[in-house]
């Protein structure tokens, strides 16, 4: 998708005052403050991981942002509708399954990240 | 009133929840800072693991949920295959992994979204939903959809159950168009009129073909981008569920996943010298070289007792492994090779491209997991002025990220894209499975040189006679 095309959209959703019921703007502008200030960071944070841990820092990121099991959990126990149970049953799964195996992963990756004092103990085995 | 029913989440949400979203949120900040360097970034995760921990708490006190039964069933089951996955999976499969755990985080994200549509529906609210929230639950689900079959279609690439060449058929690029253009078009019309279902279900299924549509003409040499951006869509898929529901941890840490992507992809088309447009509807690999004479000439080919000569009285030796390490797993091989020549008094290097392997950092795990110290693998632009006070250099099926043709031929398909430039070694050994080409199908005018020298082979088996040879001196 295209970067230029996003920013129309968010525009677009921006400019017109929302329906008669609606989230304050207050906390619309809250949420776009918290993306923005994500996103800075983020740049910030990545930068600054060498190509060394590339690998581990996608598994790294795919676990945290397995955070979505949050809502994912909600959904499913809030048995709002059959529809929506299950989806959220599935959600809570596949999210879990990133969560643990992605953590999971991570580490067993950086545990083999080992300087070269280390290494003659690993060779002697 | 705030009308926060509109979403079935931070209704009733007390403030320790808050605060356990709070606090999860630094910690993530925190492990991913640790990330820096190989030696924090354990003790890193295990913040981020915390803070995982206390949100996961803190969301089960919400008090909208009434039953318990689905959510310990999904986090059983899920602990269960990940933990297995943890364990199990080889380190040479971990491309396939990260795409895999690229589809199951969209696939989340969207069906969050779709569970949240289809309860706001059958409530009869999704008429009054603000139009931002219904822009936001719009991305979420197309970008969770796309990026779960898109995802899909990698993993199954990269393990070989999908064609690794491009797949590609006339007109592709303006199929593609349509279905992007359909899917939008559903987009708006869900945002003027939320309640038509059957637009909006349309709009899912778009979505789920598009990401189809988006990797097949992508050949497995481009993967490393494919990956990144995918990365970077399940965590904006993630964000964009944070906008729907309210929540800030779900925004940052979708955020931070996002952009970690963003700049991985962008890394990786660096290294390539393309734009991610390029590599998208591009189809590279499929161009099969076009009318490129010149690179001729003879091949040396050598034995693996006068390759372990050269090896084991040179002072310097710098290995550049490619996807063939990963696909002959010879990491260990490599490693037991480098241990020989280091008891001789051989100094060893490794330089490892950013595209080299299937997924960015690919070669330095493999390399780590066979117990290489991380100091002794260099990047590309470290290694690369101590190419010409290099005695010997090995290339371990690698092929485009060390073809001199990106240097000194701007005719190459691959002109302009940064190098290892190992025909500056003295000499120059390269293990290759065979005479054909790789997989951008270009010929490589390094295997013609003066300096290079073949030995033709499984690379885990030549390393293992490499290492016996350089023994038997």
């Amino acid at each position: 998708m295209h970067p230029a095309l996003m920013t129309a959209f968010v525009f677009m959703l921006v400019e017109e005052p929302a329906a008669p019921v609606t989230v304050s703007p207050a906390v619309l502008i809250a949420s776009l403050y918290v993306f923005a200030l994500a996103a800075f960071l983020g740049y910030q944070l990545i930068s600054r991981v060498p190509p060394l841990l590339h690998t581990p820092l996608m598994s790294a990121t795919n676990a945290i942002s397995g955070i979505s099991l949050i809502g994912s959990l909600v959904i499913a126990g809030a048995h709002k509708t059959h529809l929506a149970t299950i989806l959220g049953f599935i959600a809570v799964f596949t999210s879990t399954v990133n969560v643990v195996g992605g953590f999971g992963i991570t580490d067993r990756m950086l545990k083999m990240f080992t300087k070269r004092e280390a290494k003659k103990p690993a060779e002697a085995k | 009133m705030d009308h926060s029913a509109t979403s079935t989440f931070l209704n009733g949400s007390s403030y320790f929840i808050e605060l356990t979203y709070l606090i999860a949120s630094i910690l993530f900040i925190l492990g991913l800072k640790a990330m820096s360097h190989p030696d924090t970034a354990r003790k890193g995760m295990f913040l981020a693991e915390a803070g995982m921990l206390m949100a996961v708490i803190g969301t089960l006190m919400n008090k909208e949920i009434v039953s318990y039964e689905w959510i310990i069933g999904g986090l059983v089951l899920g602990s269960i295959v990940g933990a297995l996955m943890a364990i199990w999976v080889p380190m040479t499969a971990m491309p396939e992994r990260t795409a895999l755990s690229h589809a199951f985080g969209a696939a989340a994200a969207a069906l969050v979204g779709i569970a949240e549509y289809s309860i706001q529906s059958s409530m009869g609210l999704i008429a009054e939903l603000p139009r931002f929230k219904v822009g936001a639950l719009g991305f979420e689900i197309m970008l969770g959809a796309l990026t779960t079959t898109g995802s899909l279609i990698a993993a199954g690439k990269l393990k070989g159950i999908v064609k690794g060449t491009p797949i590609q058929f006339k007109g592709q690029n303006a199929v593609n168009m349509l279905v992007f253009l359909g899917m939008v078009s559903c987009f708006i019309y869900i945002l003027l009129n939320p309640a038509a279902q059957p637009v909006f279900y349309t709009m899912v299924g778009l979505a789920v073909l598009f990401g189809v549509m988006l990797v097949i003409p992508i050949g497995s040499a481009d993967m490393p981008v494919v990956m990144s951006l995918l990365n970077s869509y399940a965590g904006l898929a993630a964000a964009a569920t944070g906008f729907v529901l309210g929540n800030n941890v779900l925004i940052i840490a979708g955020t931070l996943d996002g952009f970690s992507g963003l700049i991985l992809s962008i890394l990786m088309c660096k290294a390539m010298n393309r734009s991610i447009t390029n590599v998208l509807f591009g189809g590279f690999g499929a161009v099969v070289a076009e009318a490129q004479a010149g690179a001729g000439g003879t091949m040396r080919e050598i034995s693996p007792e006068d390759a372990a000569v050269q090896l084991a009285y040179a002072k310097k030796v710098v290995f550049v492994p490619g996807y063939g390490l990963a696909t002959a797993q010879a990491q260990h091989a490599v490693r037991e090779l480098a241990n020989k020549l280091e008891e001789r008094g051989v100094e060893v290097k490794y330089g490892i491209h950013p595209v080299a392997g299937r997924m960015p950092g690919h070669m330095n795990v493999l390399l780590a997991e066979a117990n290489v110290p991380y100091e002794e693998l260099y990047e590309m632009d470290q290694i690369n002025p101590e190419m010409s006070t290099t005695d010997v250099c090995v290339v371990i099926g690698a092929n485009d990220v060390v073809n001199p043709d990106a240097r000194d031929n701007p005719k190459s398909a691959i002109a302009g894209m940064p190098i290892i430039e190992v025909d500056r070694a003295h000499s120059v050994i390269v293990l290759k499975r065979g005479q054909g080409r790789g997989f951008s199908g270009l010929e490589n005018p390094l295997f013609f040189k003066n300096v290079t020298t073949m030995l033709y082979g499984d690379a885990k088996a030549s390393l293992t006679n490499l290492a016996q040879a350089v023994q038997n001196i």
